[in-house]
């Protein structure tokens, strides 16, 4: 069947059951814009490309599918820069199409023209240049098998607009026509090595498991469960990772790293072994790598060989899927002797393993000691905190909780309670600010039936907010809680505790904008909160508006700050817990 | 231009595709590693093409690019050679200045090197010599005090030496004397 290169590229999206493009037509991508009215394939129209290339992230983030977003060359296409690099940061597959003038007029400084390829190189898993029609349909299928497998990740297809419109002989490749002789992901460990961890987990006395955000993608919550549960090892769920272990259950210690509360820092601190799960040691969870952990043997499972040995060397190294790596660990355990029940069958090596009561004790007496507190004074300054935690009571369970970076993205992992996954959605690796407004429209469209709430601050917000538009055009009803504390808070805490208080360019103004007129002009409800008492009835309301979006200004304490803190290049045993403790005090 | 005393070679087999090259190179300029050799042409089989490659670098950074450049879609296989466990070898072309007086000298050293004169010129000869890097270094010492015009080398290529099986050694008279390089 013969079609245009432009009908080809529509048709493979829709072989690859894309149900949703986040997009912005431009010149060069015009012929692919016609064939779309066709289509079954929804197109939200975004009004700057950084929000499709969000929106995408948020949508594969709640799916676990992958995200696909279209933009046009030149400035269209570097708008999309920042979105990859926070995928590819994050691990997050999303599918970018960006036009690209003819090939004709590649390289000659043509209108829009902009060398895509060169300049997302290192932010995309992979990318591609087509240059002949008739290759659409198989890089199509490439670039999808490519970012939804391994360790998943951005990638991005540069489209010719003379490839667009030249005319093509329609096929559908099957899995093996695809061209990539050099693509391995990993998938199963090395059954010898997951042997050598099962006997370490067996003998040790403080074990922690460390998982990270590989558990979610590998869908590999469930055996994460049944590993914590049949070996009793408690669990701490990085930034990435939070969901992936229920926070209710006993065993859950909560985020590690820079912001993590005491006794999940603690106990890597402390342990003869970290298990560490789809997690990456990543600076903000390391602190200083010489003195992280410094007596704790390791396991490190990844997906990326590249990963392994990279900040921390590994005891046992095994490059495979977490989800088929954690059931090849439980089957060794309980060849071991380590029954489903917990129970050591006798004589066996599991039957020899240490007592790990003692450090369960110890791990619940620093739970009572170092628990997270704040202070929400009766008519006193409402407290970022007491809205975080309002807001988790007052949703259901399994709402879905959208961040951008900074303080309100901290308070928001560490007071939410994350029972389920895949509901927590933040930059993490890039930290980019304003992904938390078009992030939760893309989660909202990926799963329409759960409530979804963005947590953003006000500078976060100033960011990306035009996408509102966007929202209420499309009759997306999320949420967006902002906590409005005038400041860029983290950069002012940092000047606050490192730089003597001297306050450089860190002062926004709570009232400039006016969050809730620029709420209402972009078709959104909005609703101001200035005190503790109206936080409840202001949710409620939002919580009944499902025809628009709506934004909530939370006036918050400009004052407070997160904690606990590792300061930046410190060992984590330098943990500052509060206020109270001398650095910081105001 | 000696390579530095702990080089290490990389040979990667990669995709024939635009753009390959780039990538590769990538992953050693964004953490400012400067590659100090570089050759790559096609393979026996066209769709792929090696790419030998000398850096400086410590071991570990080193493994870690290995390990990132494996990831590269495009690039198929990937090894890092110790120097002596490789097999090296390089090309070089000079012009160097060989007036009548000269010439014969020029010549003579040409010859013991077992190079090969490629061009003349009234004054001034080009010469092509192939063999281990260090005899090119060596070379290149000699042939300088006649005075350069111009030099090209080509960067080292490099394959695995092979491995000797012990049975088909001993049925040699002497085992030792086919050292390469």
């Amino acid at each position: 069947m013969k079609m245009t290169g432009a009908q080809a590229l529509i048709k493979s999206l829709e072989m690859q059951q894309v149900e949703v493009i986040f997009g912005l037509p431009g010149g060069a991508i015009l012929p692919v814009y016609d064939p779309i009215l066709d289509s079954p394939i929804r197109h939200i129209l975004v009004r700057h490309e950084q929000g499709a290339g969000h929106m995408a992230e948020g949508y594969a983030h709640v799916t676990g599918r992958p995200g696909v977003a279209m933009v046009t060359s030149g400035p269209g296409a570097t708008n999309i820069v920042t979105p990859l690099a926070d995928a590819a940061m994050d691990s997050i597959p999303i599918v970018v199409i960006s036009g690209q003038v003819a090939t004709t007029a590649i390289g000659t400084d043509a209108f829009q023209e902009c060398p895509i390829t060169g300049v997302t190189m290192d932010i995309t898993k992979h990318n591609w240049l087509i240059t002949d029609a008739q290759d659409i349909p198989r890089v199509i299928a490439e670039a999808f098998e490519v970012a939804t497998t391994g360790r998943p990740g951005p990638v991005l297809v540069d489209l010719p607009k003379d490839i667009s419109n030249a005319q093509m002989d329609w096929y559908w490749p099957a899995r093996s026509d695809l061209d990539l002789p050099g693509y391995r992901p990993a998938s199963d460990g090395d059954p010898r090595s997951v042997l050598e961890a099962a006997k370490l987990i067996l003998s040790a006395e403080r074990p922690v498991i460390y998982a990270g955000g590989g558990i979610l993608k590998a869908h590999a919550s469930a055996e994460l469960k049944e590993l914590a549960e049949r070996t009793g090892i408690p669990v701490v769920t990085t930034l990435m990772a939070r969901g992936s272990f229920p926070d209710s259950h006993p065993l859950a210690l909560g985020m590690p790293g820079m912001h993590g509360n005491y006794t999940a820092v603690t106990a890597m601190q402390r342990a003869d072994l970290l298990i560490a799960l789809g997690s990456r040691f990543d600076d903000r969870v390391t602190g200083k790598v010489g003195a992280f952990a410094p007596d704790a043997k390791v396991i490190h499972v990844d997906v990326d060989p590249a990963e392994l040995g990279k900040v921390r060397r590994a005891e046992v190294q095994i490059a495979g899927d977490a989800r088929k790596v954690t059931t090849e660990l439980l089957r060794s355990l309980g060849a071991l002797g380590l029954a489903q029940s917990g129970e050591a069958v006798p004589g066996s090596t599991a039957s020899e393993r240490p007592d790990i009561a003692p450090w369960i004790a110890q791990i619940r007496k620093w739970q009572e000691q170092f628990p997270l507190t704040y202070n929400q004074e009766e008519g006193g300054a409402l407290k970022p905190q007491y809205v975080v935690e309002t807001l988790r009571d007052m949703t259901p369970d399994d709402t879905i909780v959208v961040a951008g970076v900074g303080q309100h993205q901290m308070w928001a992992s560490q007071y939410w309670r994350f029972d389920y996954p895949n509901t927590w959605v933040n930059s993490g690796g890039a930290g980019t600010m304003g992904f938390a407004v078009p992030a939760a429209i893309g989660a909202k469209v990926g799963k329409p039936d759960k409530m979804v709430w963005a947590i953003d601050g006000d500078g976060c917000f100033q960011m990306t907010a035009q996408e509102l538009v966007t929202a209420s055009a499309e009759r997306i009803p999320m949420k967006v809680a902002i906590l409005n504390n005038a400041y860029l808070g983290m950069v002012r805490q940092w000047q606050e505790l490192f730089y003597e208080e001297r306050y450089s360019e860190v002062y926004l103004s709570p009232d400039l904008p006016d969050y809730v007129k620029w709420a209402e002009a972009m078709g959104a409800v909005g609703i101001r909160v200035e005190n503790a008492e109206e936080v409840a009835p202001a949710i409620e309301k939002a919580n009944g508006v499902d025809d628009r979006p709506v934004v909530i200004d939370f006036r918050t304490d400009a004052f407070e700050k997160v904690y606990p803190m590792v300061p930046s290049g410190a060992s984590n045993d330098d943990i500052i817990v509060g206020p109270s403790e001398g650095e910081g005090g105001r | 231009m000696k390579a530095p005393g702990r080089h290490h070679i990389v040979s990667a087999l990669v995709e024939n595709k635009a753009g390959v090259l780039a990538r590769v190179a990538g992953l050693f300029s964004r953490r400012g590693f400067n590659i100090f050799s570089l050759a790559v042409a096609p393979t026996d089989d066209e769709r792929f093409s090696r790419i030998t490659i000398v850096v400086d670098v410590e071991s570990a950074p080193l493994e870690q690019i290995v390990r990132q450049l494996d990831k590269l879609v495009n690039v198929v296989e990937i090894a890092e050679l110790a120097p002596e466990e490789a097999t090296e070898r390089e090309m070089l072309l000079v012009t160097v200045q060989a007036t009548p007086a000269e010439r014969g000298n020029v010549i003579q050293l040409v010859g013991v090197f077992e190079g090969t004169i490629v061009d003349v010129g009234l004054d001034s000869m080009t010469v092509m010599l192939a063999g281990p890097p260090s005899k090119i270094d060596d070379f290149e010492m000699l042939i300088r005090p006649f005075g350069i015009t111009e030099l090209q080398r080509t960067g080292r290529v490099a394959l695995p030496k092979l491995a000797r099986r012990a049975a088909r050694l001993r049925a040699l008279p002497s085992d030792e004397s086919d050292e390469a390089g």
